[in-house]
Formats: structure tokens, C-alpha cells, sequence
């Protein structure tokens, strides 16, 4: 009699659920997975050894790069730990317009996580109605950037330039009259603020939309309650941050606990899971939506009461206006000492992180005194994540292993940097 | 109509006239078929985009009418690939096998009082035999791909249909009890009565009929069913390997199918071609030759229009559920539908016996 063997399934890395350039060697038992061994390093660009050779502002569009869903809160991980070396601190109103755009950020990571976890699991609704949603904070990152995605928004001392007062409006053409047009464009006549106030007040509706698709419907609880299960413990063993850890029932943000921007003066609550399954990492994520929902409310409203300037006036780090450089010697210095070598970081090593809505992105750096970093290291959490993919798939089935690698919400712009 | 035809070609020997109709009648059921397979795949995009908050195809032809002709003609120029390693005879036969049964089913299916290919008197059980056999070509297909994601494709949907077969045949059993025959005309004929709506078996036999059409669903592979082409785990399961034509084959077989199995559910539940306005309206105004009359009254617009809301369901479940895990859809199969059907084939008989009425008296 031949001996039996195991079956070996290779998964991806052109695979619709590899979510990217996932290769997964399965060992399979019939349906059931028996080892689960993730090759990674399929979207490696070298972006730490890149940013050895180039001034540290030149590095902020890289990160943007990294988790190429959430942008934003890349870059204030960099940025934050610029400052922190330089000993400096943004503004208060660059500090909130971070939090706004960290917290849209995080809607919108979440949103293509719904999406994409959902059309793993075969709902492939919710991912267009996500990505509706997503079209509104797509075009907030534009109206203050001018990027769609790769924004290069935050920058050190405070953010690139205040919020527009007016929106972008869309124009009729062959394909779209002036009446749908204008339909389009009834919340885009104010200023972003107005675009962003309207949104919040849409958005928990939509949620709810979501909700009553997914939240009770007896497939998905089939597809989700206890598979991945992940203890407390195994959790802060497998270093696990973000909704994973907060799904698996411990209450951890860095929000919270090492508040950083303007986060300690905004009211918001952490939820957190209880059976540490991927039914819980989705509700903890679905309320983490309706938390940014809220914390971006009350950025909005203090952003309407307190102008003032979102740059520091220091122009050995932020570059002076133009009209100055036209007209002042030394800021014409300035510019071009900025834009040529950029500026030095004193010698030393810092490590700062900040809550991204995978979890803790964090960022080491270390300054040889030049205007290049020495090292830098980013830590990844999807990283983390996907190393543990054995262990949360062993006895589950194939169609389980695709619900795993959804509800860890893994982008590969981050774990193979 | 068929004799003048028959009188026509008199000076032809009797058996070849005999062939010329039939072959006639058969293209006369197929190409419509054809035809409604192919604006189904339209429909489906449609509706399937209306819900999803976009608009579907909508740039070949006027609204895009005219995109299941461009799909057609695009799959039919491009190039049938034969997978390394790949048995060609059974690549070949897979799709063959999948639709010629499909095909075959419908020559019993009736559409209207007598309008019918063949009008056997076990076309229940033929039926039954025709959607059974679709599974070969699965089976075949997902072999001879020599790709392993196919193979688990196959194996899945063989498992899958065999299962949902057994649930599907005990609802039948019951439409067979309470009507006391197994030609779908007569069935259907058994539903008539003064009541209209409640006189159609969906009423007594609601479990069967929900039963038959959920495991119908499952049968054709349709979402929340798919997990043979479960689109996320194994990509496309057992066609993953087809291109082109052979592709296009798999798609016409599942979609026919779709269509057998919503004509079905009507016919055998939801009263076929009777009008549902028995008992609604007085009697003069269904019968007789007026346009009044052949619109209210019993004919091939009501069944088309019945298929046509089982149709949009399966494109309806396609855009609002999840899928089930492969383990799961045998669970709900073996564990709920197959005593579902069980005890209420029993209560059927007992109401049959019993003699309840209004439907079995």
C-alpha cells in the first residue's frame, strides 16, 4: 500500500485572497490545514536602507509607501520621532489636524479591511459600499494634500499647510450633467472642514448599513466565531498589537497609554474582544470606527474654534513662505540650505511609535549627527501578525485560512517594507 | 402547426419528417434558451450592480444590450489552453458532459397546457436523472486539469451535489405524494383550483418548497454556495484550468441550470402557467379570447414571470450573503434539510390520506 502522504497546496502568491504577494505552503489533510508556512518578501523595496541615503523629509513619501492603506499614520510615526530627536513639538493645530487625518486614516484602513475581510468570505457587497465611503476620505486626502493616497502631508513641526477653505468640485461632461453634478457637489461648497463634518455625520449610518449585512447574519457568525482563536496570553507572546491584541480582550492603545499628539484631551473609548476570535476582531474594528468617528467630531470642533499656524516658525527645519524667500536674504538661505542638504539630527537613537490602525507602528532611528539617518528600523505590526498564521490556522480548514488572513489585516507594503 | 409542417414535407420519407420536427422542436426550446442564458449573465451584472451602487455594463450596445454578444464572440476567438500534463479527452469531455444534461432536461419540461418537447409520464424522475449527471462533467473537469485547485474544486462539488441531491429528491417525493403523479403537467394541472394562490402546493409543502429551492441553489453551485468555485479559497475550483470556449461551456451549463431550476420551483410550487388571479377575479374575465383574458388567465407569461422572481433571488443571495465553509453546507444539508423534507413528506401523506383541504380534497 503507498504510503499517504499530505497534500501541499501553494497559495499565491497570485492568489485573490493573498491580499498583495502572500505565498502560503499549505500542508493539507484533505480540507484541514496541518501547517500553514508564509513566504514573505515579495513587495521588499528596501525602504530602511533607501532612507540611509537621503535627507529625512525625503523619507516621508516612503512611508506613505508602507502600509499603503493607511498613509497618514505611517507618516506620523516618522515624523513624530524626527521631532522627538530634535526636541521640537507641532502646533497645537498641526497636532490636531494629525489626530483628524490619523482617525480618517484609520476609517479608511478599516473600511478596505471590512471590504476585503468580507470578500474573502464570499460578501462581496460591503466592499463596494466601503469603498463608497472611502471615495469621500479619499478626496479629504486630497483637498489637503493634493494626493489621493500617498499624501507626504506630516511633516516635521507640524503638517505641510492648513486645512483649504474651499472643496474641489466636480464638473459635468459627456458622461454626467449638470444635475447629477450638482447632486455630487451639494457638500463640497464649503471649506474641507464642512466636507468633513458632513461626512461625519453620514458615516455612522453607514456603519450601521454594514452592520445589519454582517454583524447577525447567521454565515458570517459561522464563518467567523471561533476561528483564529487567539488567548490573551499567546497574544502579548506572538507581540501582537492593534485590534488583534484588543480582539484577543486586552485593553492596549497607545492612544491611551503613551498618549501622543493631542490624544490625552479628546474623549474616546478602546474596545476590546472577549474570546479573542475573528468575530470579535471585527466588532472591536467596527467600533473603532464609530470611535473615529467621534474623536473626528471633536477635532472638527476645536479645528473651527482656534486657528493659528500649523508649521513651526523654526526655518532651520520647516521652510520660510515664498513670499519671504523672494524677499529676505536669510530665508533665501534658509530655503536652499533646506532643500539642498536639509537639516541634521543631533546624534542619538530614539524609538517612537504611534497607534496605526494595525497596531503599533513604531519607528528607530538612529543619528550619526549627519542629515541622514544612520538606521533606520520600522516595526511593522502586520509583521508580527503574519508570523503567527501557523498557529492561528492548525486545524482549521482551507476556506478558514482565507478569513485568517483577512482578519489580521495584512498589507504587504508594511511586512515586507 | 405540427401537422401542417408534417404535410408540407409528405414527399419525404416518414422517418426523416419525423427527425426534421424533432431536431425543429429542439431548436425551437434551445436557442431561446441560449439566449435567455446569455441575458441572464446581463441581468446578473445588472442587478447584481444596482445593489452594489454601480451601474453594470453599460458601454457595448445601447444600455449595454448588447454586452453577452460581445462576451459570446470574445470567448469564442480566443484560445482553448491545455494544461501541462492534462488528459485532452477528458479536458474535453468535462465541459461536454456538464452541459449536454443540462441541456437534456429541459426536453420534459412544459411551459404551457401540452406545449412540451416530450411529454413523458416519469419526467419528474428524468429530471431528477439529468441534474444528477451534471456532476460527471465537474468531476472530470476538475481531473483531467491536473491542477490541484481544481481537484479540490471537484472533489468539493461532488460531495456538495451528491448531498443537496438527497434533499432535493425527498422535496419531490412530496410534490409527487401530494399530486399523485410524476409528469410536471399534471402537476401542475393538480394545483388548480378555485382559490388561486392557496391552492398551489407552496402553501401545504412550504417547508419542501423551501428546501427544494435552497438545495436547488446549492445544486447549481450558486452563491452562498459556491464553494466549488468558492472565488477567494481555490479561485475558481473546478474550471480554474478552461479558457475560451470550454470555459463558456461551464458558464451556459450553470446558468441553464439556473434558469431548470427556477422554472422548476414554479412549476412544481408556485402553480406553473396558472394565473394567480383564480378567486381574485370572477371567472369571465380569465377565460375566453379577449387580450384581457389571455393576459389574466393561465398561460406561459405567468411561469415565465415566476422564473423570472426565482431568477432574481438567486442573483439576490449572489449580492447579500457570505459563503459557507465547505463542512458547513454538508451540515446544513445531511443535519437540516434531509429531516426537514423527511417529516414533511410524512405530513404530506397524512394530509393527502386525510384528504385536507382545500388542496386534497
Amino acid at each position: 500500500m503507498p504510503e499517504i502522504k499530505n497534500y501541499t497546496l501553494n497559495f499565491g502568491p497570485q492568489h485573490p485572497s493573498a491580499h498583495g504577494v502572500l505565498r502560503l505552503v499549505l500542508e493539507m489533510d484533505g480540507e484541514t490545514i496541518e501547517r500553514a508556512d508564509p513566504h514573505i518578501g515579495l513587495l521588499h523595496r528596501a525602504t530602511e536602507k533607501l532612507a540611509e541615503s537621503k535627507p529625512y523629509n525625503q523619507s516621508i513619501p516612503y512611508m506613505d509607501r508602507l502600509d499603503y492603506v493607511s498613509m497618514m499614520c505611517n507618516e506620523h510615526g516618522y515624523v513624530l520621532a524626527l521631532e522627538k530627536m530634535l526636541g521640537v513639538e507641532a502646533p497645537e493645530r498641526a497636532q490636531y489636524i494629525r489626530v483628524m487625518f490619523d482617525e480618517i486614516t484609520r476609517i479608511l484602513n478599516h473600511l478596505m479591511w471590512l471590504g476585503a475581510h468580507a470578500l474573502d468570505i464570499g460578501a462581496m457587497t460591503i466592499f463596494l459600499y466601503a469603498f463608497r465611503e472611502r471615495e469621500d476620505l479619499m478626496d479629504m486626502y486630497e483637498a489637503v494634500s493634493g494626493a489621493r493616497m500617498h499624501a507626504a502631508y506630516y511633516r516635521p513641526g507640524g503638517v505641510y499647510r492648513d486645512l483649504p477653505g474651499s472643496m474641489p468640485q466636480y464638473e459635468a461632461s459627456k458622461w454626467h450633467s449638470q444635475k447629477e453634478v450638482d447632486v455630487k457637489n451639494s457638500n463640497r461648497q464649503g471649506s474641507l472642514l464642512d466636507f468633513v463634518e458632513d461626512f461625519v455625520q453620514r458615516f455612522p449610518k453607514c456603519v450601521d448599513e454594514y452592520e445589519t449585512l454582517l454583524t447577525d447574519n447567521r454565515i458570517w457568525k459561522q464563518r467567523t466565531v471561533d476561528i483564529g482563536v487567539v488567548s490573551p496570553e499567546r497574544a502579548l507572546q506572538l507581540g501582537f498589537t492593534g485590534p488583534m491584541l484588543r480582539g484577543s480582550g486586552i485593553e492596549w492603545d497607545l492612544r491611551k497609554k503613551q498618549p501622543y499628539a493631542v490624544y490625552d484631551k479628546l474623549d474616546f473609548d478602546i474596545p476590546v474582544g472577549l474570546t479573542g476570535d475573528s468575530y470579535d476582531r471585527y466588532l472591536v474594528r467596527v467600533e473603532e470606527m464609530r470611535q473615529s468617528n467621534n474623536i473626528i467630531k471633536q477635532c472638527i470642533k476645536w479645528l473651527r474654534e482656534n486657528p493659528g499656524p500649523v508649521m513651526l516658525d523654526n526655518h532651520k527645519l520647516t521652510p520660510p513662505d515664498r513670499e519671504h524667500m523672494k524677499g529676505d536674504m536669510e530665508s533665501l538661505i534658509h530655503h536652499f540650505k533646506l532643500f539642498t542638504e536639509g537639516y541634521a539630527l543631533p546624534e542619538g537613537e530614539v524609538y517612537s511609535a504611534v497607534e496605526h490602525p494595525k497596531g503599533e507602528f513604531g519607528v528607530y532611528l538612529v543619528s550619526d549627527g549627519s542629515n541622514k539617518p544612520y538606521r533606520l528600523k520600522i516595526r511593522a505590526p502586520g509583521f508580527a501578525h503574519i508570523s503567527s498564521l501557523n498557529e492561528m490556522t492548525q486545524g482549521h480548514m482551507l476556506a478558514d485560512v482565507v478569513a485568517i488572513i483577512g482578519t489580521q489585516d495584512i498589507v504587504f507594503g508594511e511586512v515586507d517594507r | 402547426m405540427i401537422e401542417a409542417i408534417e404535410s408540407a414535407l409528405d414527399f419525404l420519407p416518414a422517418g426523416l419528417v419525423t427527425l426534421i420536427i424533432i431536431v425543429g422542436k429542439i431548436l425551437v426550446l434551445v436557442l431561446p434558451l441560449m439566449g435567455a442564458v446569455a441575458y441572464l449573465t446581463l441581468a446578473e451584472r445588472k442587478v447584481i450592480g444596482y445593489m452594489q451602487v454601480r451601474i453594470g455594463p453599460n458601454r457595448v450596445g445601447p444600455r449595454g444590450l448588447l454586452q453577452p454578444i460581445a462576451d459570446a464572440v470574445k470567448l469564442m476567438f480566443k484560445e482553448t489552453i491545455f494544461p501541462a500534463k492534462a488528459n485532452r479527452f477528458l479536458f474535453i469531455s468535462g465541459p461536454i458532459l456538464t452541459l449536454a444534461p443540462a441541456l437534456a432536461a429541459w426536453a420534459v419540461v412544459p411551459f404551457d397546457d401540452g406545449l412540451v418537447i416530450s411529454n413523458v409520464d416519469a419526467s419528474l424522475l428524468y429530471i431528477l436523472a439529468m441534474t444528477s449527471l451534471g456532476v460527471y462533467g465537474v468531476i472530470i473537469a476538475g481531473w483531467a486539469s491536473n491542477s490541484k485547485y481544481a481537484f479540490l474544486g471537484a472533489l468539493r462539488s461532488a460531495a456538495q451535489i451528491v448531498s443537496y441531491e438527497i434533499a432535493m429528491g425527498f422535496a419531490l417525493v412530496g410534490v409527487l405524494v401530494a399530486a399523485g403523479s410524476l409528469n410536471l403537467g399534471e402537476i401542475v394541472e393538480a394545483q388548480r383550483g378555485s382559490l388561486g394562490i392557496i391552492n398551489w402546493y407552496m402553501i401545504p409543502l412550504l417547508p419542501l418548497f423551501i428546501v427544494y429551492f435552497i438545495a436547488g441553489v446549492a445544486e447549481t453551485n450558486r452563491a452562498p454556495f459556491d464553494v466549488a468555485e468558492g472565488e477567494s479559497e481555490i479561485v475558481a475550483g473546478f474550471h480554474v484550468e478552461y479558457s475560451s470556449m470550454t470555459f463558456s461551456i461551464f458558464f451556459l451549463a450553470e446558468y441553464a441550470n439556473m434558469i431548470l431550476i427556477a422554472l422548476l420551483t414554479a412549476l412544481m410550487f408556485l402553480g406553473g402557467w396558472l394565473s394567480p388571479l383564480h378567486g381574485v377575479l370572477p371567472a369571465s374575465l380569465l377565460e375566453g379570447e379577449g387580450v384581457l383574458a389571455l393576459l389574466l388567465g393561465d398561460g406561459i407569461h405567468w411561469l415565465l414571470a415566476k422564473t423570472s422572481f426565482f431568477l432574481f433571488l438567486f442573483l439576490w443571495f449572489r449580492a447579500t450573503f457570505p459563503r459557507y465553509r465547505y463542512d458547513q453546507i454538508m451540515r446544513l444539508g445531511w443535519k437540516i434539510f434531509i429531516p426537514i423534507t423527511i417529516v414533511w413528506l410524512l405530513v404530506a401523506a397524512a394530509m393527502v390520506v386525510w384528504k385536507i383541504g382545500p388542496w386534497f380534497n
